[in-house]
């Protein structure tokens, strides 16, 4: 006798819930790990459910759904589809749309940052910009040959070659205006020094050309940053310049 | 779950008449059996199969645990169906009920009676056999040979 005669009365009673003792627990076991056996129970609860379809009689009577709908009233809970006869695939659909509206709520919300920082990042260009344009006339006013230079003296004296240096040791930055500067001969270039606070021989900073009017600026010339000036010096140069300065110098700060 | 009631409620209600003879008690296994389809949707699962008979049976276990006043002796869970008769249409249900109803008719009554009073009276062979005055094992086969007579009249 295999195992599955031995349960197959066992079986039944269990099917029926009229099972007991030893004989129940042996069972229990055995479904555990017999895919046979908790099929044939399965079918013989099937067989059971057909039994209970034969059953018919009065109906119950409308108070006892009006009783049964009160009582759901009372314990609101959404029904799930379960209830209904279908198989996991007919609502891929509904988990897939479920899947998609989530997916569209982050994209809206991720869109949404990043149209937050588009507009950040929108209003410091516009900023910058403006910041831009006020350092591009500042350069544009203090180099264009066609603006007005006018170097106020004392009253009664006659205008000298002056220069003024706006110098920041600490990023290298230099500005340099001269004005009521001597023509140059040909092949000679005006050239600015840097003389460093400590010690070292002067430093070039810049070579120009007076206009007509005789004004000159040096905007920005390529400086180390950290160099601690003196003071500044001009003196005239042979074209392009040279390593040292040649005297006499013509300006030097005060 | 009005929808659902209008449908199985009559179904629930017959199996728990049938078995408690009294309405009261029928109504109240009624209202019990809906309730925990509502409060535990996912104890019926559609892989366990259709819902009508799967609360027919449900309705037959509650209804003797109140004819015995004992606690809910089977999961909901636990209770899994499987026919290969397909019941799903009215006409095909209808007619698979009469397939049965004749198969309990033909049946030696010795058999139809042991079934009945192990299904509809909740009682065990033990105690099926004392009234009967048969012995265990017979009584055990009679149920058994009882329910697959069910299974085999379908799918005739």
């Amino acid at each position: 006798m295999t195992t599955h005669e031995q349960f197959a009365e066992d079986l039944a009673l269990y099917a029926l819930g009229t099972l007991e003792g030893e004989a129940a627990v042996a069972l229990d076991l055995h479904l555990e790990q017999c895919a046979a056996c908790r099929q044939e129970l399965a079918r013989l609860q099937g067989d059971m459910a057909l039994l209970a379809l034969t059953t018919s009689g009065p109906a119950p009577p409308q108070r006892a759904r009006q009783r049964l709908l009160k009582a759901i009233g009372h314990e609101p809970r959404s029904l799930r589809t379960v209830f209904l006869r279908r198989r996991w695939w007919t609502l891929a659909p509904v988990y897939a749309s479920l899947v998609l509206a989530i997916f569209a709520i982050l994209l809206w919300r991720e869109n949404a940052r990043q149209r937050d920082r588009i507009e950040a990042l929108k209003a410091d260009a516009t900023q910058n910009q403006a910041t831009f344009e006020e350092a591009k006339h500042l350069v544009a006013l203090l180099t264009d040959p066609s603006a007005m230079h006018v170097t106020l003296v004392a009253a009664q004296s006659k205008p000298q070659p002056a220069g003024k240096a706006i110098y920041m040791p600490s990023n290298g930055a230099l500005v340099f205006m001269a004005s009521n500067l001597a023509p140059l001969r040909p092949q000679k270039t005006y050239e600015l020094w840097l003389m460093p606070m400590y010690g070292d021989k002067p430093m070039p900073a810049g070579m120009f050309k007076p206009d007509p009017s005789g004004n000159a600026t040096v905007m920005m010339p390529p400086m180390s940053p950290g160099v601690e000036a003196r003071t500044f010096a001009v003196t005239i140069e042979p074209e392009g310049g040279s390593p040292t300065p040649t005297m006499p110098m013509v300006l030097v700060g005060s | 779950m009005a929808e659902l009631y209008d449908r199985y409620a009559a179904l629930v209600y017959s199996v728990a008449l049938r078995v408690l003879a009294d309405t009261g008690a029928a109504e109240d296994v009624l209202q019990e059996v809906f309730m925990q389809l509502w409060r535990h949707p996912a104890s019926f699962d559609a892989r366990r199969g259709s819902l009508g008979p799967w609360l027919a049976v449900i309705a037959r276990h509650r209804a003797i645990d109140a004819l015995r006043k004992r606690r809910p002796q089977t999961d909901l869970e636990d209770v899994v169906i499987a026919i290969e008769a397909d019941l799903e249409g009215a006409a095909e249900g209808s007619r698979a009920v009469e397939k049965v109803r004749a198969s309990l008719h033909d049946m030696p009554d010795k058999q139809r009676i042991a079934l009945e009073m192990a299904f509809f009276a909740g009682m065990t062979h033990t105690e099926i056999a004392a009234e009967t005055g048969e012995p265990l094992g017979t009584v055990k086969t009679r149920i058994r040979a009882a329910l697959l007579a069910l299974r085999r009249a379908l799918n005739t």
